[in-house]
């Protein structure tokens, strides 16, 4: 890592163990001693939770696939099976089903976050590459997860994404029967779906280590956006920002266990309690929240080839960010204009998401088409020519300036 | 001899390779062998992998299905799985079949004739799986009294040919036969 070591083993077994595998060290200079901006806000509160929800995730997941059964006799009963006979099992599986949804609403921060103080600009490109992915792998996981209960969700919204895949030219019809393993979504599709989201986890458990490296080797950027200079701007992970991630973690637990024991099937769609027919298609199908702005843009398009380029573009375009964005100028605070443009994708995302619930016809497909338009003019032109002609404000010349005039404003 | 010796004289040698000097020449020979050896290794053990995710032989075991249509009355239909899927059977009306028949291929964006579609005028066997993206539409709805796509909007005729909404196709009539006037088999 970047900063310089300042591990000192104390006893004798320590100094043996850093001599053979300095773990010790390892972890002291990357949780204890890593030095941080000490300007950071709440918004940087996010990082630690979503690591905490992964980690929830994995160890709910690994519980209830004790107990659940992936096949397309016994899969939705097994689940009831959890809900009523396993002991606490239905505390174990809302809080997997509602921690899955949590997790993107501090994913969702998290991304927001980046966007607006510029995290993503050099020298964090890979960084933010690296969060992409992590983003990816997220969603496929939470999608081959919904999946599993069989009930009438899981079965067409497998269907309707599956079929995704049947739009690509010549090759689409063998790729699909290649991902079901038959001719339709059925019990080979559930237990590869199933063997699937079990392996994704782990995976982003691996690219979190790298994002979290990349992290570490230029440090973290600031709400004020310019480079801390080690000593006068930076304190010691531990105990200032352990306890910082700490308080906000509580916070959002309590916004998790409101949902689990008052409200836990908020997020969720009662058609999926309701056993998967193939022969019935509900009558108004909807992925799961966190993936609706992605659905309202595949609808928008009329044409099903694009609207599946198009979706599919729509994430991939974050992966060209950092070069989008020529404003060499990273926190919003000092762009004005780039400031209102953010807060107006912010409410195009929204808008987007909310769309994708609704039926896709009259007046809904009409404004999903002028919002996947600005989506995809946010990117491609609002942010390539905003960082050419936008008048910034004055940097301040250090961390400590804009926090200490704060201070005296507040005392005075 | 050192390893940057071994490097030197490689890189030497490569620079002969490009005068056409002849013991690169073998020495990159053996390199290009090892590499396509293991590729072919490789896609020999990765085929296996890949393959055992296609349809296996217990399901394409299934891919045929005998069914008695003698119960189905002039505008009715019955709804049959095939192969995981659902396939329409329906004993169309008069006024369907007439309807079919007048309509014009101009006005079709994927231009079939009725006839093409049918093997006896008053039958229509099709896979009932919306071509936009693999929903069950739903029967005599839609603005052409055929089938409607609740998920995004496909209108189906009489005949099951795409009128009006997202899904590209008609909707897919599957290989089957008469075995007797009765009695069909799909598949």
């Amino acid at each position: 890592m970047s900063h310089k070591n300042t591990y000192v083993p104390k006893t004798g077994i320590s100094r043996w163990m850093d001599e053979r595998l300095p773990i010790i060290r390892f972890a002291h200079d990357n949780i204890l001693d890593y030095p941080t901006p000490k300007n950071l806000n709440y918004w940087w509160t996010f990082g630690g939770i979503l690591s905490f929800f992964l980690v929830s995730q994995i160890i709910t997941g690994i519980v209830l696939a004790m107990h659940y059964v992936p096949n397309v006799d016994l899969a939705f009963g097994s689940v009831e099976h959890i809900m009523r006979d396993v002991n606490y099992g239905w505390l174990i599986r809302y809080a997997h089903a509602n921690g899955a949804s949590l997790f993107f609403v501090a994913v969702y921060i998290h991304i927001f976050r980046g966007l607006y103080y510029g995290s993503y600009k050099e020298p964090r490109e890979i960084l933010w590459i690296l969060g992409v992915v992590i983003y990816l792998l997220m969603m496929a996981t939470a999608f081959f997860g919904y999946v599993l209960p069989w009930g009438q969700m899981s079965v067409w919204g497998a269907t309707v994404i599956t079929n995704l895949f049947g739009a690509v030219p010549f090759i689409g019809e063998a790729v699909r029967e290649w991902l079901w393993g038959d001719f339709s979504v059925g019990n080979a599709t559930l237990n590869r779906f199933f063997s699937l989201h079990y392996l994704l986890p782990f995976m982003i458990a691996g690219v979190v280590v790298l994002h979290i490296w990349a992290l570490h080797v230029p440090g973290n950027n600031n709400p004020v956006g310019i480079t801390a200079r080690r000593d006068q701007d930076t304190l010691p992970f531990h105990p200032y920002y352990t306890l910082k991630d700490g308080f906000a973690l509580t916070l959002f637990l309590i916004l998790f266990a409101w949902f689990i024991f008052f409200d836990p099937n908020a997020m969720g769609h009662p058609d999926n309690y309701a056993e998967a027919n193939p022969l019935v298609t509900p009558e108004h199908i909807v992925p799961e929240w966190y993936l609706t702005p992605f659905y309202a843009i595949l609808r928008a398009i009329p044409d099903k080839l694009m609207g599946v380029v198009a979706m599919f573009a729509a994430i991939l375009v974050l992966f060209f960010l950092p070069w989008l964005d020529t404003s060499k100028v990273r926190s919003a605070r000092f762009r004005p204009l780039y400031r209102q443009f953010f807060f107006i994708f912010v409410a195009v995302c929204i808008a987007l998401g909310w769309l994708g619930t609704q039926p896709a016809e009259g007046i809904y497909v009409t404004v999903a088409r002028l919002l996947t338009a600005w989506y995809f003019a946010h990117f491609l032109i609002v942010m390539p020519l905003l960082g050419m002609w936008e008048k910034t404000s004055p940097l301040p010349e250090s961390l400590s300036k804009p926090v200490l005039s704060e201070g005296e404003r507040g005392a005075s | 001899m050192s390893q940057s010796d071994i490097a030197d004289r490689d890189g030497m040698q490569n620079g002969q390779a490009q005068d056409g000097g002849e013991e690169s020449t073998r020495r990159d020979f053996i390199y290009i062998a090892t590499a396509s050896f293991g590729a072919v290794g490789v896609a020999g053990v990765a085929w296996p992998l890949i393959d055992q995710m296609n349809p296996d032989a217990s399901v394409r075991a299934l891919a045929a299905v005998e069914i008695d249509i003698s119960a189905v009355e002039v505008g009715q239909s019955i709804t049959v799985k095939w192969r995981g899927k659902p396939v329409f059977i329906r004993h169309r009306t008069e006024e369907e079949i007439t309807s079919a028949e007048a309509t014009p291929l101009s006005d079709l964006p994927d231009p079939q004739s009725d006839e093409a579609r049918i093997q006896r005028p008053e039958w229509l066997v099709m896979v009932g799986i919306c071509t936009h993206l693999g929903c069950v539409p739903l029967g005599q709805r839609g603005d052409y009294g055929g089938w409607f796509c609740p998920c995004h909007g496909s209108h189906y005729d009489t005949s099951g040919r795409i009128r009006k909404g997202p899904a590209p196709l008609n909707l897919e009539v599957p290989d089957y036969v008469f075995l007797t006037d009765t009695r069909i088999r799909i598949g």
